[in-house]
């Protein structure tokens, strides 16, 4: 019972903060608000018995990268968006680009319908063994990303590595060392 | 309520008890060393030797006029503060104090000493010290005023640079115990080589631990790098527009932080309650105390004999010397785990 209430407060938080954060005139607020997001979210995953992941989120997203944000936002001291100052004449607001984001939003929903219709399909909960016992313990996770999902680890890290190589790359001014 | 439970709340609420004196106490040892060191007496009016310094300090902030300026985001300028203290006194939870006592036969079955023993404890330590910079961050920025906001700006900086060689030089501990729980970390160093070297992490990762000595001072922006608050160049940095309780919060979450940071250092490399003897049962946190304690004596013997960096060279320190060395210590140590144990 309290776990289920305990579900409903966090997701419910996670829900009504990420729609603010679109919701905010201030991007200072919006950043804030992303961050109490991503601790709901953390608190999902100890429900789910995965603190690692949990700890994880905070370190990495609510930790490092929200830190950066702040930090541009704070660097280049944004000014508050004004609604009425929106302008009419911005390519994002022509029909046909409208007319494609109606779709991908519409296509999003039936995704979600039929995510939900097929709940009662699955046996047990995602990542659950057999007898019961969770992948929850460090040296499991280590295991299965190391040996099952070793090619995926890897790519994914080259992937980062080149966006970081061409960040630098595009960030230099010509013409100075690194 | 059985017995245990109250036990475990009391030790709880002891715990949280003495990291509220433990800021009263440092301010006091702070001002107390660097009187000696300048060869003064230090605070000597309030109570024998001045002893009841803190105390004075307190009240007199107390009694201030909170004041915030006009053009002050209301909200976050008085969130910042309490964010500050809130993950200053969070981070403490995971730090085991002692091994596991009965109260002298007062209960059937031991409990740990310690807030919370979780098996992802270093890790929990990481994310809310992690948390506690957004305190710093906000605070610069809605005091709207200049001063603050490079001293925010500052403390971002320096927390996301200095953040890395600070874990990557913890994940090589991590390696040697095999395991992410402080208790279980701390009870790997039990026991002595040659029966009179205690099995310290210290021995076998010195370079480990002076990057974690130096990024620590880091993270908790104590000389010779606090630059969020230089006084020279900002006034007092991101707390300049704050006044009275509010004022008191920031340096007293600065405080608890060192406490954390000297208990992190304790367990993760002295050995925590393990100490070169054994003391008799029920008494082993003491040696966790004596040791937290030399680390912060350490701490304030460093702010009052070195001078603090330059901006530019704590950067290039951060990202060119130290974090390059933590990685090498890791690989380097990663390679004789296996070749040792493989």
């Amino acid at each position: 019972m309290a776990e289920t209430v305990i579900f409903y407060l966090l997701a419910g938080l996670a829900v009504v903060a990420s729609a603010l954060v679109i919701g905010q005139r201030n991007p200072m607020y919006s950043v804030l608000l992303l961050i109490a997001s991503f601790g709901a979210l953390a608190g999902l995953y100890i429900q789910l018995d995965a603190p690692f992941v949990a700890v994880a989120q905070i370190i990495i997203y609510a930790g490092a990268i929200m830190v950066l944000f702040l930090f541009v936002v704070m660097l280049l001291n944004a000014p508050k968006e004004d609604g009425a100052e929106w302008d009419q004449a911005h390519p994002l607001r022509r029909p046909g680009v409208a007319r494609f984001g109606a779709l991908l939003a519409g296509l999003l929903v039936i995704q979600l319908a039929w995510a939900l219709m097929r709940i009662a399909e699955l046996e047990a909960p995602v990542g659950s063994q057999p007898d019961g016992a969770a992948v929850s313990s460090v040296r499991e996770l280590g295991k299965v990303l190391f040996q099952r999902h070793a090619f995926a680890f890897e790519a994914t890290s080259i992937l980062i590595l080149v966006a970081m190589v061409g960040a630098v790359v595009l960030a230099r001014k010509e013409g100075t060392d690194l | 309520m059985d017995l245990r439970f109250a036990v475990q709340l009391g030790v709880i609420g002891f715990i949280f008890f003495m990291l509220i004196n433990m800021s009263a106490l440092l301010v006091l040892a702070e001002r107390k060393i660097m009187g000696f060191m300048q060869q003064r007496y230090g605070p000597y009016l309030v109570g024998p030797h001045g002893m009841l310094q803190p105390f004075a300090d307190i009240l007199k902030l107390l009694f201030k006029e909170e004041l915030r300026p006009k053009g002050a985001d209301k909200w976050l300028f008085t969130l910042a503060p309490i964010l500050s203290v809130t993950a200053a006194f969070a981070a403490f939870a995971t730090v085991p104090v002692g091994g596991e006592t009965t109260f002298f036969g007062l209960l059937d079955d031991p409990i740990k000493l310690g807030v919370a023993d979780l098996n992802v404890g270093v890790l929990v330590v990481f994310a809310i010290t992690s948390m506690g910079v957004y305190g710093i961050v906000l605070a610069g920025w809605s005091s709207n005023s200049k001063y603050s906001l490079m001293g925010g700006l500052r403390a971002s900086a320096q927390m996301i640079s200095y953040e890395l060689s600070y874990a990557t030089s913890i994940a090589a501990v991590i390696m040697l115990a095999g395991s992410l729980s402080i208790r279980e970390i701390v009870d790997s160093q039990a026991g002595y080589w040659w029966s009179f070297i205690p099995r310290w992490y210290l021995f076998l990762q010195p370079v480990g631990f002076i990057i974690y000595a130096i990024a620590g001072v880091a993270e908790t922006n104590r000389a010779p790098f606090d630059f969020p608050e230089a006084e020279q160049e900002l006034v007092a940095g991101y707390n300049t527009e704050y006044s009275s309780v509010r004022f008191a919060m920031f340096p007293q979450a600065e405080y608890i932080n060192m406490v954390t940071m000297a208990g992190v250092a304790t367990t993760l490399y002295l050995g925590g309650w393990h100490g070169p003897f054994p003391l008799p049962a029920g008494f082993d946190w003491l040696w966790f105390v004596a040791k937290a304690g030399f680390i912060l004596f350490v701490y304030i013997w460093m702010r009052w004999t070195v001078p603090r960096y330059r901006y530019d060279q704590l950067m290039a320190f951060g990202w060119k010397w130290l974090f390059p060395a933590s990685v090498i210590n890791l690989i380097v140590t990663a390679a004789l785990l296996l070749y040792l144990n493989g």
